[in-house]
């Protein structure tokens, strides 16, 4: 499946996979990040509840320097 | 007796240091961390960013270098244009920072300046506190907007002294007086602060605080300037405590006796 993460089409062998099967992929499991799924927040403890679907647009984001 | 402390106090918290700072703008995160700890800054602003996907995934983060243990993260809107954008963006900060409730909003107007777009954040702002938010916002240096963010719920007034990263200091301090005398709420300068004798001046004026990055970041030795800074908060403090004297035109009054002259 295909999905827009960030802004960028990504590419997965996978069918279905939830948004913690993702965020491991992505080695970002325990990292403090914050996503949004298709403009809805998904909370940390609906990570593994969360299904994905082909298209689905996501984004990750983390605390970055800034004033 | 005890002396009752003289602490800034945010959304109910109570903070020991005067001085809020941004982590943007250093050579590197150790840098940034030895400047935090020179200013002594206990709250700390941080951007909202786009996580890097699949790239050095044994990169340095921020939050190795300040953890969010041991500062109040102020989670910030900046480059953000419109009410709808800020909103998202802190409420991706809340999530991030599991439930955080204090926030900067900011919501510019323009990108050559940087000025706030007051309607914008005005709209912003009365979403956020419906939602529960604790929001200390960034705004102009006009008094009834000033007044309208409060009367909204804002927790703290963050008044522009001058433009964003331009280092000009105070500009307007009869407006800034104007805002600090009618608010009910902290105001802190936000942004325009170039060096310690600035943040000294907005002190002096009554502002309960002074946010600032650039000035420190961009100095050429930043630690040091984060030094002065925090001098400079607690002497501006100290004097606006104290009460100046007032200031007289003309009217000498020499410090050493007039009896006594040899002649």
């Amino acid at each position: 499946m295909q999905l827009r993460i960030n802004g960028n089409i990504k590419s997965f062998d996978d069918n279905s996979m939830t948004v913690e099967g993702l965020v491991t992929k992505l080695n970002l499991l325990g990292k403090r990040i914050a996503i949004e799924k298709n403009g809805m927040i998904i909370s940390k403890s609906e990570f593994q509840n969360t299904t994905l679907q082909d298209g689905d647009q996501l984004e990750i984001v983390g605390a970055v320097g800034g004033g | 007796m005890t002396q009752k402390k003289d602490q800034l106090v945010i959304a109910g918290k109570p903070y020991q240091s005067r001085l809020l700072v941004g982590t943007g703008k250093y050579k590197d995160f150790e840098q940034t961390r030895l400047a935090i700890d020179a200013s002594g800054a206990e709250i700390v602003t941080v951007a909202i960013r786009r996580t890097n996907i699949g790239q050095n995934e044994g990169e340095p983060s921020l939050l190795d270098f300040v953890p969010p243990n041991r500062f109040t993260y102020l989670p910030n809107t900046a480059g953000c244009y419109s009410a709808d954008d800020a909103v998202r963006t802190l409420r991706l900060a809340r999530e991030l920072l599991d439930g955080h409730k204090l926030v900067k909003l900011e919501v510019l107007g323009d990108p050559k300046t940087l000025y706030p777009n007051v309607i914008e954040t005005l709209k912003a702002a009365d979403v956020l506190i419906k939602e529960g938010f604790d929001v200390m916002v960034y705004t102009s240096d006009d008094p009834i907007v000033a007044k309208e963010l409060e009367n909204i719920g804002c927790c703290a007034i963050m008044p522009l002294a001058s433009l964003i990263g331009s280092g000009m200091g105070i500009l307007n301090p009869w407006n800034l007086q104007i805002i600090i005398e009618h608010a009910k709420v902290p105001v802190l300068v936000d942004a325009g602060v170039g060096t310690a004798s600035d943040a000294a001046i907005a002190m002096e004026l009554g502002c309960e605080g002074v946010l600032m990055n650039t000035a420190i970041a961009a100095a050429n030795d930043p630690i040091l300037m984060a030094t002065a800074m925090k001098k400079a908060i607690e002497a501006g403090r100290e004097a606006f405590l104290a009460g100046r004297m007032a200031k007289k035109l003309y009217s000498a009054s020499p410090s050493s006796p007039t009896q006594g002259m040899i002649s």
